[in-house]
């Protein structure tokens, strides 16, 4: 694969046989020999991803609360030390520029997480922003893994002292927690739905933490897994469920969307405000094919046999062992979408296939 | 997995099997199901269907991606492969022989001269 970067995974993808592609510029590891064994692994043990693709910002000073939070539409100022939040950025207009996770490290320290599809985009926006004094590293220089799955934590607990010499008590991290280590960084966040933790270490030690694990007993998973898992969990893909044309209320994330200060005028405040009173263009739903057939972003949904929308991700979920879809419709039609008599269907090479309306998420752990 | 030496094969991955009767079984080769991953479902042709060289008359999906199958001869379908609407993953398990996808009437049996055998298949996979 020419031209495309490599992480600090590179030779562990080849020595696991991952299947590797080339996703937004990084040379990653799609399957190791089966999407759906991995996506299991997750679901009932623990499974590993390299994500050390995603843009890491540590945005730093006495200007970086005030600047985030005129660029956030959910409001940091929720955030102790040592807690994380997610939340979409916005244009003036309202329309996604990305989806990010911030953990705030101090009072003037916070670590953002961001797409790696968007990295110049979101990079240039802050700084247009003034999110001055932002440290950016590139994914070359860090190793990042996430390990998901009800027996991650404790696994990776059994290793962390391997890696971590001062023996952080990653077991006692609240969801959304997270601690900053001299040689590393460490949250209880992630994209599966499942507990786990999100980990950032050099690059020097990246060989030794992926053996540690895989010693572990936990199972190397890719990108194929992770998309799977992440919409099963109803969680959304930047690119695919969220854009630049389309607000957060569009999309289904309305929630990240934080008015309570009257004062805190972030960037797309006015039109979002505008939106959430008269009600947004389209309403993101949850979609079940009650046919055989696989659903795809890009087919359109119709009620009636109109075209009312499209479906934004969808796939065959491993776990459910039925296909689903996240959709995006014309809310004018949201009375006729949620009454049970109405006809929905996915329209699947020219033919309609009938689909149920179901709840996101579409995995309930119980 | 070896590749059976009795079948021809389509650049598109497709093997095609001559039988006694006459007719074609039409499958896809181990590469293909391998590149593919787990499958998840298979959408076979109708029976009877007259169908041409190269248009693509059924589908194989994975978790990840769509991908048509062609078909590699002129001819008339005469059976689809009705286990694979429960057991799609016979195709990954036993691409040359549980996991066919239908059978066709080729118009005329020299057409399949046109495909590849099995060794010029493996050369083409192993270059690739």
């Amino acid at each position: 694969m020419p031209d495309t970067l490599k992480t600090p995974f590179y030779d562990c993808h080849i020595r696991a046989a991952g299947k590797l592609v080339d996703f937004a510029g990084w040379s990653l590891p799609v399957h190791y020999g089966s999407l759906v064994d991995e996506h299991q692994a997750v679901r009932a043990d623990a499974g590993v991803f390299d994500v050390s693709h995603m843009v890491v910002s540590d945005v730093r000073g006495e200007s970086s609360v005030q600047a985030l939070r005129n660029l956030l539409t959910n409001d940091i100022s929720k955030l102790s030390d040592n807690t994380a939040l997610y939340s979409c950025l916005c244009h003036e207009h309202g329309g996604v520029v990305d989806d990010l996770i911030v953990y705030r490290i101090e009072a003037a320290h916070f670590r953002v997480i961001s797409n790696a599809a968007t990295r110049t985009k979101v990079l240039d926006w802050f700084r247009s922003h003034g999110v001055g004094d932002t440290e950016t590293s590139g994914a070359e220089e860090l190793a990042m893994l996430a390990v998901q799955g009800p027996n991650a934590v404790a696994k990776v607990q059994s290793i962390v002292e391997h890696i971590f010499p001062t023996h952080p008590d990653i077991a006692a991290l609240p969801n959304f927690g997270c601690v900053w280590l001299d040689d590393g960084f460490v949250g209880r966040t992630g994209y599966t739905g499942e507990d786990g933790v999100e980990m950032i270490v050099s690059k020097q030690q990246a060989t030794s933490l992926w053996n540690a694990l895989i010693e572990a007993g936990v199972t190397p998973c890719g990108l194929g897994a992770r998309d799977t898992l992440r919409l099963e969990a109803g969680m959304s893909l930047y690119g695919n469920d969220l854009d630049d044309e389309h607000s957060p209320f569009d999309s289904g994330v309305g929630w990240t969307v934080d008015f309570s200060d009257d004062a805190r005028q972030f960037v797309g405040r006015k039109a979002l405000q505008a939106q959430k009173l008269a009600g947004s263009t389209y309403l993101r739903i949850g979609l079940e094919l009650q046919e055989r057939g696989v659903l795809r972003a890009g087919q359109v949904v119709q009620l009636d046999g109109s075209d009312i929308g499209v479906v934004t991700s969808g796939t065959y979920s491993p776990t459910l062992q039925r296909t689903i879809a996240m959709a995006r419709v014309e809310r004018a039609h949201a009375p006729a979408v949620n009454d049970s008599t109405s006809e929905l269907s996915v329209v699947i090479r020219n033919k309609p296939v009938s689909a149920l309306r179901v709840p996101v998420p579409f995995l309930r752990k119980t | 997995m070896e590749t059976p030496g009795d079948l021809k094969f389509a650049e598109s991955h497709e093997w095609a099997r001559l039988n006694d009767d006459g007719s074609v079984t039409v499958g896809i080769s181990h590469h293909a199901q391998e590149q593919l991953g787990d499958l998840v479902f298979v959408e076979v042709p109708e029976v009877d269907a007259a169908v041409k060289a190269e248009d693509a008359i059924a589908v194989v999906e994975s978790v990840k991606a769509a991908s048509d199958i062609y078909a590699p001869v002129t001819g008339t379908v005469t059976a689809v492969n009705e286990a694979l609407a429960d057991s799609p993953e016979m195709v990954n398990d036993s691409p040359f022989e549980d996991g066919w996808l239908f059978t066709l009437q080729p118009d005329n049996k020299d057409d399949l001269n046109a495909l590849m055998d099995a060794g010029d298949y493996d050369s083409m996979v192993d270059n690739a």
